[in-house]
């Protein structure tokens, strides 16, 4: 009887989560004929791929994905670049610096966007950067920072303080105790938090918004948003296929990572 | 072994020279931190300050310092009070509810039931989505004529374009969306609770229910406040899924403080207006915080 409510409610849960996924796969394998129907039907009476062709030829998806790319690709190397110094400043040298700095990855946490957005937009324009992508992937770093460098500091903590004071005592100096002792171990790490940049820039929608007026350097998330026109129900199709395109680099980094999110990577992060 | 070979060494070599050393080489690692400065809190400053001037988007507009005259503004503007109101609405029924329901799924999932799998995995998927995707994705379910939400609860009903129905079909969508992150990290506390606790417990003769309510959720406490925290000042910041989902309409029903903070910015271009509103939301959410973040100092000491 238990077991029975059990049950029950896990499948409540499992229709919750499903259905709209279902939903989308459903719109995206349907003809514009059938989509044009009143009466909509969960499964596809005549199941089509076309909407996928018709999403890379109506919109500019194929040129807004190389563009989400190429910008999630710069900020990603440039975060890990500027933020991997300053983890491994931070996570071995107990000072009252340490503290603030902790404070403030929090804190960033707190303030909205809006408060970045705005000053980062007046000097973009100042630099004549608004519309262009370095300007899109130099705002994607500022935005990652604070939570990469508090990814990184976790990771270079893991590894322990006396492997590279062992290596200093066997007479290499710290700079050759850095490249072969701790740079093997930070590399799962540093991986980790490139896959963590590159989703955060790919999937990201406000900043774009704001710094890419210009549809001609639209990335893939503004595209999309833009893609149903006054045409309406006839398009659905195509948006669900191109849609399900655009998950796809985000949902493999999580097939990567689930193992670790599942076994409490993020209760780590929370605790600190 | 190793930690007992290391610790007297370390003990011996004492305190004070470690110290010396270590300010030395903070000090070579200093420019580390000067490019996070620049980039990460170069711009918050910035756009703090940005909040006690009258900046307007034109480029050669002349700026001001107006002191506290913009949260003048703020305090008398009907429109703010109403998207703040919309906004606390949101955050608090999206974090308690996506809380409640989170905690449901943890505890099933925690147990030894088939399908735990799958539906492990089914609850990482909306993690994994843009929320550009989320927001598309169900405006097709909510579509008043293609959608499939009208088609099983044979209803007519425009759900993102209805005055009283828009924010409760956008928060369902709000709970829909934060519900990995809360589940993942609720099942790993729940997972840290000592097996040996619930057994003593049990022989002591205590329920399943009463297990739950002086064990469990006493162990899980700490793991509980982080996360409804955090996710509360997510869904107080959001802006993507929203505006994605209905712009704020019909007529601001569903308009978030961040959305009429960008349409104040970047659509009327009142800079300085905008930042004070963001300083306005970051002080309520930092009043709502201060004891979280009080412990998270602590422990991270």
């Amino acid at each position: 009887m238990r077991t029975a409510l059990k049950y029950l409610a896990l499948l409540g849960y499992i229709v919750f989560l499903a259905f709209p996924l279902v939903w989308l796969l459903s719109t995206a394998l349907k003809t514009p004929q059938e989509m044009a129907n009143l009466d909509p039907t969960w499964i596809p009476r005549r199941p089509t791929l076309a909407n996928f062709a018709d999403a890379f030829g109506e919109q500019d998806i194929v040129g807004s994905a190389a563009r989400s790319l190429a910008v999630a690709l710069a900020s990603a190397v440039i975060t890990v670049v500027v933020a991997l110094p300053a983890a491994y400043a931070l996570a071995r040298f107990r000072s009252a610096l340490n503290k603030v700095a902790i404070g403030w990855v929090l804190v960033s946490q707190v303030f909205p966007v809006i408060l970045i957005i705005i000053p980062l937009f007046m000097v973009l324009r100042r630099l004549e950067l608004v519309n262009t992508l370095p300007g899109l992937a130099l705002v994607h770093v500022t935005f990652t920072l604070p939570f990469a460098l508090w990814m990184l500091q976790g990771y270079v903590r893991a590894v322990p303080r006396e492997l590279e004071e062992a290596a200093s005592v066997d007479g290499a100096g710290r700079l050759r105790a850095l490249a072969s002792v701790v740079a093997p171990l930070l590399v799962p790490g540093v991986v980790a938090t490139l896959l963590f940049a590159f989703i955060s820039s790919w999937n990201e929608f406000l900043f774009a918004l704001v710094v890419l007026k210009d549809p001609e350097v639209a990335t893939l998330p503004l595209t999309l948003v833009k893609f149903t026109g006054p045409e309406g129900v006839v398009r659905l199709g195509p948006l669900a296929a191109a849609s399900l395109l655009a998950t796809i680099p985000s949902l493999a980094f999580f097939a990567v990572i689930q193992r670790r999110l599942r076994s409490g990577l993020m209760a780590g992060a929370v605790k600190g | 072994m190793t930690l007992t070979d290391v610790r007297p060494a370390r003990a011996g070599r004492g305190p004070a020279p470690n110290r010396a050393r270590n300010r030395d080489t903070f000090m070579l690692m200093l420019p580390a931190l000067i490019p996070v400065l620049v980039l990460s809190v170069g711009p918050l400053v910035y756009g703090i300050m940005l909040a006690f001037t009258d900046a307007r988007s034109g480029r050669n507009t002349e700026t001001s310092f107006v002191g506290l005259a913009n949260f003048g503004d703020l305090l008398t503007d009907v429109d703010f009070w109403e998207s703040f109101r919309i906004g606390m609405i949101w955050a608090v029924s999206v974090t308690v509810l996506q809380f409640l329901a989170s905690l449901g799924l943890a505890l099933l999932l925690d147990q030894d039931l088939r399908l735990r799998g799958f539906a492990r995995v089914l609850a990482l998927v909306p993690w994994a989505m843009p929320p550009v995707v989320i927001g598309l994705m169900w405006r097709l379910v909510y579509h008043p004529d293609a959608g499939i939400l009208n088609a099983v609860l044979g209803t007519d009903v425009d759900w993102l374009n209805d005055f009283s129905v828009a924010l409760p079909a956008v928060i369902l969508v709000g709970i829909w969306m934060g519900m990995p992150q809360t589940t993942v990290v609720l099942l790993a506390g729940l997972q840290n609770v000592p097996k040996e606790l619930h057994e003593a417990a049990g022989v002591d003769g205590a329920g399943v229910w009463r297990r739950f309510w002086n064990v469990t959720l006493p162990q899980l406490r700490p793991v509980i406040v982080a996360i409804t925290s955090l996710d509360f000042v997510w869904n107080i910041n959001q802006f993507s899924l929203v505006y994605v989902l209905t712009q704020g309409g019909p007529g601001g029903r569903t308009r978030l403080p961040m959305l009429f903070a960008y349409e104040e910015a970047f659509r009327y271009g009142f800079f300085g207006y905008a930042a004070t509103l963001g300083v306005a939301i970051t002080i309520v959410v930092l009043a709502v915080l201060g004891v979280y973040l009080w412990r998270q100092m602590r422990e991270a000491d």
